[in-house]
């Protein structure tokens, strides 16, 4: 069927803010999606909130709204652009909702508009259990027993039938959240409350536990003409019972046989048809009893996933692009292969490597969330990994992970477990299982043990097996000097994936030592292609991955080349951010004419997209890594700029190995990053610094802080995100916090800064040539120094400063830019407290904020950047400066709270925002409002208001409570703060605090008497009064701001919103305004 | 330890190719030389199934995935008596598998039939080699092989179209499965799936597998209610008997044949068949079916096929293999006969076309 006529502009939804469960792999299928369909000649609407994406890129859509992911806005885009289709299938769980939610608003019907990808039936039929079941059992599928509940008292008597455990899982959620694993009564009363609240239905699954099954996915597509293929099997590596984001994964199938595997590939065919997905992809998954082979559905996505994502970047077929082209109508074998060019996309990709994806978590950053995993998804990022074999696949994505293992290696407390330890962490799974089988086995723990207390599959743990007993032998071989056998050892050893950092170790010598060796020994990496059919095909497309064997295939060009360095798993403080600068690095430098290689290892990302670069790497990004491809390619020279910390951090030993570091040197990125170089650098350009000192023992800490005062903010050097990072009042906290943070990076010692307290965190991103800086955007933080830059709300252009104060910042940053020899980007945060400007850090690369500025001024910073360093000038480029908007663009970041139960949510210097929104408008308010909107928080425009602040905070909370107070807000306030407001004139009710009995504000937030709440957190730690209302505020989704500043800018907002309505508008236009 | 870690407890292997390739790995399965066409396949399942399909009869089989053995044999899973291939080729085969449903081991499995395996080779690199330069003879040995004899045998062995395979792995006699059955359906066996039979025995039919060449007249006495002309190994042109009864029985009965069966009957019409570069052998090749307009995938395993210029005006080709266009599919517009050169029977591989067998039946059926 050649493609509809019948519809001419498409309207693609996003996915919003990156939140657990719901990340970059939904920016990789929007931008697929967009091109595809732009490609096909239609006009293309895109709406997303999240500026850090690609997929906002006002050149990837012929009009982008960013603006709040919610059903009211989306029909006001709707009602402007009056689209003829809906393509809601790529923008993950928060697209369909909001489909199903136009559909129930009548909108769909009203403008006459076709939901195309996935009907209202088909969606409704896959999301409602109850449905689903159903669907199941009309075709004959087995599904794991179970029953909906709508009350705690309906889930116990489900459960007393089915018994237990039994796994809870709310409907139409994201992410799995707001379920879990119940093993007895308690539990299940506790996780059933919590379920019905986050199902936008009320209603939750009590279900079979299937717990230790085997779990496999099948990523499904299929087209209008009912031709269905299976693009690919992912086997689990984590049985059943651990969230599929959260669990290892393998591509493909590993232990099931022709027999097994034909029929999930029958289910998975059966259920798609059933539910009546009419086109894409869908991702189904099964469970696999182990010793009987029983099979039972557990659920199907109707639309691409995080799976999907994965099953793209593991087999070369592009699902997303294929999925939008079959929506408008194409048919499978219209559509060529565009790995092979001349085979159709009508076929089911074959590999011939082993593909290994493992999470990456946070519990770093947060020290008192559970960290056991279940069915709730908790990890942030991820990593893929191809190999020849699986234990070469594994160990190489164990060092893309970046936590410090460079394969599979012990952390310090998996390396001190004993064997009691041990068993309990296999038996409770974590983050670190993997780590703890290996010392099972080293400890002498048998497969067999291994396996029944993780019901981790047999062979998985034989592999893991292999790689222990061949550590073994090559730590005996080391002391011996028979060479031949040296050899012979390194060369399996590589093909079980070692690296060069653990081979270097167990024989004793340097990295770069035995790497010389290796060479020596003519042991080489070579690269394989990923290209969906096994070499039965050519190849056209020039997507690698690393292996030992015989032949490479990875053949230089003779064309002049850049290498560009990406950002490897999404984490807290490295996010999808730098994706999108290392993505317009390469289509910059395409426009320059080079030939663009990218090396990255997260399969969610568009930078790993086989047709974003010329030639596309997916590998960890290590030195050994990085330098086998450079030497395999010669480039130019190499980018480190766009990637975040992680291609920095190996920029010096890239440039030690031969490499050719482009833009800003190694030197100059020491200087920002050596707290030292830095302070004599800003005593030479006479920039104010608040005082600091470096301590490397606990004593030096202490009289430091005793010269600046206190309080002071110490953190460890070279950390991304404000790792460690706090504020510290007194010197007992200050010895307590040493102890720890040596414990967190050892050779590294401690910065200890003046904390300025009440001051206005200014931050600027500029671009810089040698010769001439262009300041890029200048943001004003809404919430005060000592919230991470990351975590603060932010406006652009600043609303507060001075315009003396704006003119020192833009000489400050240009003075910076040209001292430190700057080629590229630059980002500097400032703090003015009393007019003066205080310098807090530098950083010479790509900074989170790139995006965010870009969007907002409509200059592409990444892509000039990416010119620089390559030798374009600025004036050669005729780039302006654009400081003065028409419009007021608003950051807001997004917290990971609601998934992470028991952890405080409170902002500090510690970043733990997981993505970020933006609100755009013509007023500071509405643009505020937009952007807490945008984050899922709906700020009140009546009701009550609760306040509750510290002591030191009451002052400054007048003003609010005024305010609030005017706009027709009710004011509730325990007694201290209801107190203090009555001597300031504003009537408040008081309400009892939790320890003075009930009914208290803990019953008024539950019954939803209370529609925002503001309350300052009085210093750190415990399970304090303040913890509980912030938690029952995450908990029961009400409004909550814990900053002063947060509260006055909300303030503004819903006056704002009371005076005035949400309008909606193009970045296109926006930008338009600005070229006038 | 150092033994097994580092040659994984395995003798050396080698492996010669016509084009003056030699590569060593490890042995597995039975000590021992062989002699070969070497092909690939590139399914991710299903080693089982290929491993003992008699269509691999003078074959060295090489499997794309890198990964063997992984699940383990079930024998149930067997497509006949035994392992056909002459030789197996892996990057790395599993030593201990898992899966509820496994009885032993590959290695076990080809040490019991009597052929050897060499892993631990660059398998992509050699599919590479086959793609560009089209199927090749290869030899396989193993422990104290002689490199220079090798090479040499690998030039000077016959070539697949010189050999006669199907005699060496079609009943001797005829065997009746399924006394019972509605339907009365003889197979000619030139080295018979059991999943055909198996596909049939499904639809209530009685199976007569009969030697590839069994008369047309003694098929005729046996009065059936139609033929089937099963797949097997080499090159149908050398088939010459079975293509000759194949003509007298074409119009006379209903008629049907799968891959070298399906080569026959084109050949029994008059076409001719040519020697494709390296064949079709996975379980991922898209078909495209005329009558319906749908994609079906399927799993295939053949080195030759019928020229679609070649034949007569009354047959129609009902469907194509999507990636080169070649024919899969043909059915004669007068009589009832069809075929196809793909295999609907699966095993390994995808179900989808599991309706070849009704369409059959209901052939059968109608005259």
């Amino acid at each position: 069927m050649p493609k509809r006529e019948d519809i001419e502009k498409i309207l693609v939804i996003g996915s919003g803010p990156i939140i657990i469960g719901q990340a970059a792999e939904f920016d990789y299928s929007g931008s697929q999606a967009c091109k595809a369909l732009r490609e096909e000649g239609y006009k293309v609407v895109l709406v997303n909130s999240n500026p850090a994406t690609i997929m906002t890129d006002p050149g990837m859509a012929d009009r982008t709204y960013i603006e709040p992911l919610t059903a009211e806005i989306v029909a006001k885009i709707v009602e402007r652009e009056t689209p003829d289709a809906i393509l809601p299938t790529l923008g993950g769980q928060t697209a369909l909702n909001i489909a199903v939610q136009l559909g129930e608003m009548g909108i769909l019907e009203k403008y006459g508009i076709e939901l195309i990808g996935a009907k209202l039936e088909a969606i409704k039929k896959a999301e409602d259990r109850e449905l689903f079941k159903r669907c199941m059992k009309k075709i004959g599928i087995d599904v794991p027993k179970s029953d909906t509940a709508e009350s705690v008292e309906e889930a116990l008597s489900i459960a007393e039938e089915i018994g237990y455990p039994v796994v809870v899982r709310p409907a139409f959620t994201l992410g799995g959240t707001g379920g879990g694993i119940a093993y007895n009564r308690e539990e299940l009363k506790e996780i059933t409350s919590h379920g019905l609240e986050m199902s936008m239905i009320h209603q939750v699954l009590v279900e079979e536990g299937v717990l230790g099954w085997k779990e496999f996915e099948l990523e499904v597509m299929r087209d209008l003409a009912d031709n269905v293929v299976i693009i690919c099997s992912i086997e689990n590596f984590d049985p059943m019972g651990i969230h599929t984001g959260d669990s290892i994964t393998v591509a493909p199938a590993q232990t099931l046989s022709d027999v097994e595997y034909q029929i999930l590939r029958d289910y998975a065919i059966a259920i798609i048809r059933e539910i009546g997905v009419e086109t894409g992809g869908s991702n189904i998954q099964f469970a696999v009893h182990p010793e009987n082979g029983r099979v039972v559905a557990i659920e199907m996505n109707p639309r691409v996933s995080r799976s999907s994502a994965l099953a793209s970047k593991a087999t070369g077929f592009p699902i997303a692009k294929i999925a939008a082209k079959l929506a408008v109508g194409y048919t499978l074998d219209e559509i060529p292969n565009d790995i092979t060019k001349e085979t159709p996309a009508s076929f089911e990709p074959t590999i011939d490597y082993v593909v290994v994806k493992i999470p990456r978590f946070a519990f770093d950053k947060f020290p008192t969330a559970d960290s056991t995993l279940g069915s709730q998804m908790k990890s942030v990022g991820e990593v893929m990994a191809i190999g020849r074999t699986f234990e070469e696949a594994l160990q190489k994505a164990l060092r893309s992970l970046e936590t410090g293992l460079y394969g599979l290696e012990l952390k310090k407390n998996v390396e001190k477990a004993g064997l009691d330890e041990v068993r309990k962490n296999l038996r409770y799974p974590n983050a670190d299982r993997i780590l703890y089988i290996r010392k099972a086995l080293e400890l002498g723990m048998s497969v067999e043990e291994i396996h029944e207390l993780t019901y981790i599959d047999r062979w998985f743990i034989e592999k893991i097996k292999n790689i222990v007993e061949f550590e073994r032998y090559l730590r005996k071989l080391a002391g011996k000097s028979n060479l031949n056998e040296i050899k012979n050892a390194i060369i399996k050893a590589k093909k079980l994936g070692f690296s060069d950092v653990q081979l270097a170790k167990i024989f004793g010598v340097r990295e770069s030592e035995f790497r010389a060796l290796r060479k020596k020994f003519g042991v080489k990496a070579v690269f394989k292609m990923v290209d969906t059919c096994a070499a039965e095909f050519e190849a056209k497309t020039p997507y690698y991955y690393s292996t030992y064997e015989e032949e490479n295939e990875a053949i230089r060009s003779e064309r002049k080349k850049v290498m560009i360095l990406g950002g490897g798993p999404n984490r807290i403080g490295q996010g999808i951010e730098f994706d999108y600068c290392c993505c317009h690095a390469v289509f910059s430098l395409k426009e320059e004419g080079f030939e663009t290689i990218m090396v990255n290892n997260n399969p969610e990302t568009v930078s790993t997209d086989y047709d974003t670069s010329d030639r596309l790497y997916f590998e960890p990004i290590t030195r050994e890594d990085v330098m086998n491809i450079y030497e395999n390619e010669m480039p130019e020279g190499v980018i480190v700029q766009f990637g975040g910390q992680t291609p920095l951090n190996i920029a010096r030993k890239l440039e030690e190995s031969g490499a050719n570091i482009l833009g800003t040197s190694v030197d100059s990125i020491d200087i920002a990053e050596d707290r030292e170089r830095f302070s004599e650098l800003c005593r030479k350009l006479n920039i104010p610094q608040p005082e600091n000192g470096i301590a490397f023992s606990v004593e030096e800490a202490l009289d430091i802080a005793r010269k600046i005062g206190y309080p002071v903010l110490v953190r460890p050097s070279y950390v991304l995100g404000g790792r460690a990072m706090e504020i510290v009042y007194d010197e007992t906290s200050l010895i307590r916090y040493m102890e720890e943070a040596i414990e967190v990076s050892p050779e590294k010692p401690v910065l200890i800064d003046r904390f300025l307290e009440d001051a206005i965190e200014v931050e600027v991103d500029a671009l810089c040539d040698g010769e001439d800086v262009i300041i890029g955007g200048i943001m004003e933080h809404i919430e005060e120094a000592g919230v991470h830059s990351g975590d603060s709300a932010c406006v652009l252009p600043p609303q507060t400063l001075s315009s003396e104060v704006i003119e020192k910042i833009i000489d400050y940053t240009k003075k910076m830019a040209l001292e430190l020899k700057v080629v590229g980007l630059i980002n500097i945060q400032y703090a003015v407290k009393d007019d003066v400007v205080y310098v807090l850090e530098a950083n010479p690369r790509a900074s989170r904020t790139v995006p965010f500025v870009s969007k907002a001024t409509g200059i592409p910073l990444a892509k000039i950047a990416a010119k620089l360093m390559c030798g374009k000038k600025l004036r050669e480029l005729g780039i302006k400066e654009r400081l003065k908007l028409n419009h007021i663009a608003v950051k807001e970041a997004v917290f990971p709270f609601i998934k992470l139960p028991g952890v405080d949510p409170t902002l500090g210097p510690e970043m733990k925002s997981t993505g970020e929104v933006m609100g755009i408008d013509y007023d500071f308010g509405l643009a505020y409002y937009k952007a807490q909107l945008a984050a899922g928080m709906k700020l009140p425009e009546k009701g009550t208001v609760f306040i509750s602040v510290k002591k030191s905070d009451r002052e400054k909370i007048v003003e609010v409570a005024k305010k609030l107070k005017e706009l027709g807000f009710k004011i509730l306030a325990t007694n201290g703060t209801a107190k203090f407001l009555k001597e300031h004139g504003i009537e408040a009710e008081v309400i009892k605090k939790i320890s003075q009995g009930r009914p208290n504000v803990l019953d008024a937030i539950i019954n939803r008497q209370i529609d925002l709440i503001i309350n300052t957190p009085s210093g750190k730690g415990g399970k304090t009064e303040g913890y509980m209302i912030r938690r029952a505020a995450v908990d029961y989704g009400i409004p909550y701001i814990t900053t002063v500043s947060g509260a006055k800018a909300a303030v503004t907002g819903i006056e704002a919103i009371k005076r005035g309505k949400l309008s909606v508008k193009s970045l296109q236009e926006y930008h338009e305004e600005l070229t006038e | 330890m150092e033994s097994k870690l580092m040659k994984g407890g395995n003798m050396k292997a080698a492996l010669a190719i016509e084009d003056g390739t030699f590569v060593e790995g490890y042995a597995f399965g039975e000590e021992g030389w062989v002699e070969g066409e070497l092909v690939f396949n590139t399914a991710m399942t299903g080693y089982v199934e290929a491993l003992t399909d008699p269509s691999y009869a003078g074959q060295i089989l090489m499997m794309t995935y890198p990964l063997i053995g992984n699940y383990g044999v079930c024998r149930k899973d067997f497509e006949s008596d035994g392992v056909k291939v002459e030789g197996f080729v892996v990057k790395e085969l599993c030593k201990n598998p898992s899966n509820w449903r496994s009885e032993l081991s590959v290695d076990e499995l080809l040490k019991e039939y009597g052929v050897p395996g060499i892993e631990g080779v660059d398998t992509r690199a050699l599919t590479r080699k086959i793609r560009i330069y089209g199927a090749m003879k290869a030899v396989l040995a193993t422990g104290d092989y002689d490199r220079e004899k090798m090479l040499k045998r690998a030039v000077e062995q016959p070539s697949i179209t010189e050999l006669d395979l199907v005699n060496r792995v079609c009943v001797d006699k005829p065997v009746t499965l399924n006394e019972s059955g509605k339907y009365d359906v003889i197979i000619i066996d030139c080295g018979i799936k059991m999943s055909i039979a198996r596909q049939l025995l499904k639809r209530d039919v009685r199976v007569t597998l009969v030697p590839y060449n069994y008369s047309a007249d003694k098929i005729m006495e046996m009065n059936p209610d139609g033929v089937f002309v099963s797949n097997g190994p080499g090159d149908p042109a050398r088939v010459k008997d079975t293509i000759e009864n194949l003509k007298k029985l074409i119009g006379k009965i209903p008629l049907a044949g799968i891959c070298l069966g399906h080569q026959l009957i084109g050949l029994a019409l008059g076409a001719k068949t040519f020697k494709l570069k390296f064949g079709h052998r996975g379980a991922n090749q898209p078909v495209k079916d005329f009558e319906t307009g749908r994609v079906f995938i399927s799993s295939q395993n053949h080195g030759f096929a019928v020229d679609e210029k070649t034949l007569p005006k009354n047959v129609r080709v009902t469907q194509i293999n999507l990636n080169d266009n070649t024919v899969e599919g043909l059915k004669h517009e007068d009589l009832p006969l069809f075929s196809v050169q793909y295999h609907p029977e699966a095993s390994p591989g995808p179900h989808d076309t599991y309706f070849f067998f009704d369409r059959f039946v209901e052939m059968l059926k109608v005259y």
